[in-house]
């Protein structure tokens, strides 16, 4: 099978290459049959990379341990569906997958972008072509980046999966990530290909919106369950560390999000051409960014569980991609005259301006800060390291600035919002910011977690009284109970209530983010029976008793597992385990030094998170942490609402696939009785 | 009579797979004495952990955790020393070094003093924000000077839009002050067709 994978890739190569050159060396403009020659290598680059993908899955499935990969990241105890993720588990796995789905990503926006836009498709499919080839390149004439390489010989098993990535975490995040990064080439090459065929009018937006929405679910989705994987298995009791892989995925993020924001301006206003394409193009090359922080190894990072000099293919197509889209843009500036002026500053434009402006902000500062250890190193000759502290100092004002805007965005009109419209619009979510912030002093916070009750409280108020006024308008207007009227409010405004349940769902970001400055931790080391109790921040004691240890084997692991009863008042008491395991191979060998999985019991409040160090040979004595971690679960609501959001502001249908219906219908209906009835 | 330790233990080897176990060390599955692997101590390091001092008050003062905090362990996990060693328990740097400061504590010497003996001997970059001095200060203004320099051009760019809009009308814009009243027949339907058609 890996010669089928090995020819499946130069079949590959080959095909997205001449593809991608034909794509714009070829006079297709004029020749109708090229340009379907074009989009259709797309399909054939995607026919062949599912041939590598599954030569790679038999290998791993079938333990064929001759293959380098697969001796390197799976063993014959490994669980099924472990083995299944190890395709993503290394670097050269991670390339043939980011190459797949790209194909895939490829494929699909060929068959799925409406007709109307078809003169963009050839430039649309030589794009995702050219950067399905750089993948497949790095590949092949990488240094040790083919995943069917094989040994000259071969193991009775292999090395294992690393325990940090046995995890269901491990199942999700990783593909998560990639589907976002990788899907961000559609809304660049939809970009590209406008500037390149000069049709820069709202049309390429329409045919890539969808694709933009996509790329955030998967980026939010990604980093999300990431931020869950790291607090269960890294032991920490945090979930974001400001690790430069973790700002890798973020910086996206941030610029995408402004990007769907912005979008919105030349949508309704034929504004903001150029910075909406240069949004885009940044983002994308952030993506690429990313990979090169993560795959380089050119900054230290926890996360950077492969690095090579692969991280140098990543830069080199960072650098062209950047200098020739930008040179592009440059080109046709002159083209991307906006068709409307900003009128007033009360206005929601100028509000998404502001937005703007935070959330790049935002990214810059991060940006800086990752860079800043290699800035200081060539300028000064002096290493540093740029820690948590600074990303927070930075960072925490900007993003209390970005939830204002977020609960003022909503509330303004379009072009130009009068006073009374400004006294009517922010009158309840005022008094909703006015209560947070009473609320807050009252329980006795201050400073940032203060602003923050305060300003969250602010943006709810927003969101509900958007809620509250379009399903009363309805109910009012076409006689709907209030169930009917909600759901028909949603559904006929899916980008707009989409947006504001992710705007909820950002709230409970922060408010998870204010938990974590709550953080109660203390190292013990305790006999059996013996107790330690200690105070959540919500004031009432939380105690932990030690029962025991238990050990025991599972498919490829010793485990030690410590049992710890919690008692809180008022409430029945409950156990947790926290263990400590020893992986093992199938022929009884350590494989990867111990892991740790946490002990937790969560709820709205707080978690309670118990971190087992060991047991000394020898005694029972044994040292845990405990960590009180007030109001992570909001994280990963947050989480579910931004998904909840998300898809329903991408759900096709809505109000322009009606009109169209509508449109055809009348038409159907009206032009034989008004020709007869006039002709009769 | 039974402990309460003990029957909580057998509680647990109801529930939990595989054996308890004790002194043996074997991986391999299999049954055997649950109650000889409950009496003894436990005796496999490897897989429980490595060896720990035992744990004392200076351990968890507050001063010294917040001192930990701000200087990074070498092992090269990129987080900082109380962290790590409360974390990470294959790293040996640490823990040695968590010993190194506890003892610098116990020697007299302020916050300020124990980072200056790691600086002296690491350099800055045992640090895990750099000091806000020289250079350094780049790190910490620039962002804000980008941010700030952003909204200046935005307010600006803002104002010279608004002048030539107000310039091409050739008029100030007005805004509308209106009184909002009971809508007629006409205008519910056309509030109808606009509600029906609203996409932001």
């Amino acid at each position: 099978m890996t010669l089928l994978g090995q020819f499946a890739l130069w079949t590959g190569f080959i095909l997205a290459a001449w593809g991608g050159v034909l794509a714009f060396v070829a006079r297709w403009q004029e020749r109708p049959e090229v340009a379907l020659t074009i989009r259709r290598t797309t399909y054939a680059v995607l026919v062949t990379m599912l041939v590598a993908a599954a030569s790679l899955w038999q290998g791993l499935l079938s333990h064929d341990f001759n293959i380098e990969y697969v001796a390197g990241y799976t063993s014959r105890n490994l669980p099924t569906y472990y083995l299944i993720t190890t395709f993503w588990a290394g670097q050269k796995g991670s390339l043939l997958f980011w190459a797949v789905v790209l194909s895939i990503f490829g494929a699909l926006a060929q068959w799925l972008t409406a007709q109307r836009f078809r003169d963009l498709l050839p430039y649309v499919a030589g794009i995702t072509n050219i950067v399905a080839a750089f993948f497949i390149a790095v590949m092949l004439f990488g240094d040790h980046t083919n995943p069917f390489e094989r040994l000259g010989f071969t193991p009775p098993d292999g090395r294992g999966l690393n325990p940090q990535l046995q995890n269901p975490g491990m199942i999700a995040h990783p593909p998560m990530l990639y589907l976002g990064y990788i899907s961000l080439t559609i809304p660049f090459a939809f970009a590209i290909a406008a500037l390149l065929a000069r049709r820069l009018d709202a049309g390429w937006i329409i045919a890539m919106r969808k694709w933009a929405i996509v790329s955030w679910l998967f980026l939010s989705v990604g980093i999300t369950i990431g931020m869950w994987w790291a607090y269960l298995e890294l032991g920490w009791g945090g979930v974001w560390a400001w690790d430069p892989v973790e700002n890798a995925s973020f910086h996206p993020w941030l610029t995408l999000t402004a990007f769907l924001h912005s979008v919105m301006i030349q949508e309704k206003r034929g504004m903001l051409k150029r910075w909406n394409m240069s949004l885009i193009i940044g983002t994308f090359l952030l993506s690429i960014f990313g990979t090169f922080i993560t795959r380089s190894g050119v900054i230290a990072s926890v996360h950077s569980f492969t690095q090579s000099s692969v991280g140098y293919f990543f830069l080199a197509f960072l650098l062209v991609t950047g200098v020739l889209s930008f040179t592009l843009l440059y080109t046709r500036w002159g083209s991307l005259e906006p068709e409307a002026h900003l009128e007033a500053v009360a206005s929601r434009e100028a509000a998404f301006l502001f937005n703007n402006l935070a959330l790049v902000g935002i990214a810059f500062s991060v940006l800086w800060g990752t860079l800043f250890p290699i800035i200081s190193e060539a300028v000064r000759g002096v290493k540093i390291s740029v820690g948590p502290a600074f990303f927070e100092r930075v960072n925490i004002p900007l993003g209390l600035f970005l939830l204002f805007l977020t609960g003022v965005g909503p509330l303004i009109a379009w072009r130009k919002a009068s006073a009374r419209n400004l006294q009517r619009q922010f009158i309840l979510p005022g008094l909703a910011f006015v209560v947070g912030l009473v609320g807050a002093l009252l329980v006795g916070l201050r400073g940032y977690s203060l602003m923050t009750i305060a300003l969250g409280t602010f943006v709810i108020g927003t969101v509900l009284q958007e809620f509250t006024r379009g399903v009363r308008a309805r109910m009012r207007m076409h006689d709907e109970n209030l169930v009917l009227a909600l759901g028909r409010l949603m559904s006929r405004n899916r980008r707009r209530y989409g947006g504001y349940i992710v705007h909820v769902g950002i709230v409970c970001y922060f408010v998870g983010g204010l938990g974590q400055s709550l953080r109660v931790k203390e190292s013990h080391q305790l006999v059996p029976g013996e107790r330690v109790t200690l105070a959540s921040p919500f004031g009432h004691p939380v105690t932990f008793t030690f029962l025991g240890v238990s050990q025991y084997e599972e498919l490829n692991r010793q485990v030690s597992a410590a049992t710890i009863e919690v008692t809180r008042p008022g409430k029945a008491a409950a156990t947790l385990v926290a263990e400590k395991r020893q992986h093992f191979n199938a022929l009884g060998e350590k494989s990867f030094e111990p892991s740790t999985e946490v002990g937790l019991i969560s709820n709205l409040q707080e978690d309670l998170y118990v971190y087992y160090h060991g047991t000394p040979d020898g005694t029972e004595r044994s040292q845990f942490e405990f960590i009180i971690n007030p109001l992570v679960m909001w994280f990963w609501i947050g989480g579910a609402l931004l998904v909840i959001g998300g898809v329903l502001a991408m759900w096709p249908g809505g109000p322009q696939i009606r009109a169209r219906r509508t449109e055809a219908m009348q038409a159907g209906y009206a032009v034989p009785l008004t020709e007869s009835a006039v002709t009769s | 009579m039974m402990t309460r330790r003990a029957l909580l233990g057998v509680g647990i080897a109801a529930i939990v797979p595989g054996r308890l176990r004790g002194q043996d060390t074997t991986i391999a599955g299999g049954g055997g004495d649950t109650t000889t692997a409950l009496a003894d101590p436990l005796r496999n390091p490897f897989s429980v952990g490595r060896l720990r001092d035992s744990l004392t008050a200076a351990d968890s003062d507050p001063i010294l955790i917040a001192t930990e905090k701000r200087l990074r362990c070498t092992c090269g996990c990129t987080l900082d020393v109380y962290t790590c060693r409360t974390t990470d328990f294959t790293c040996t740097y640490s823990p040695a070094m968590h010993t190194e400061i506890k003892a610098l504590f116990a020697d007299g010497k302020t916050p300020e003093q124990v980072i200056g003996v790691f600086v002296a001997r690491e350099g800055e970059a045992i640090l895990m924000a750099p000091p806000a001095r020289g250079f350094n200060l780049a790190g910490y203004l620039v962002p804000g000077l980008v941010m700030a320099a952003g909204l200046l051009g935005l307010v600006a760019w803002i104002g010279r839009r608004r002048g030539a809009v107000a310039a091409a009308e050739g008029t100030t814009p007005v805004m509308t002050t209106a009184a909002i009243t009971e809508p007629d027949a006409g205008a519910r339907a056309a509030l109808r067709r606009a509600l029906e058609d609203i996409e932001s």
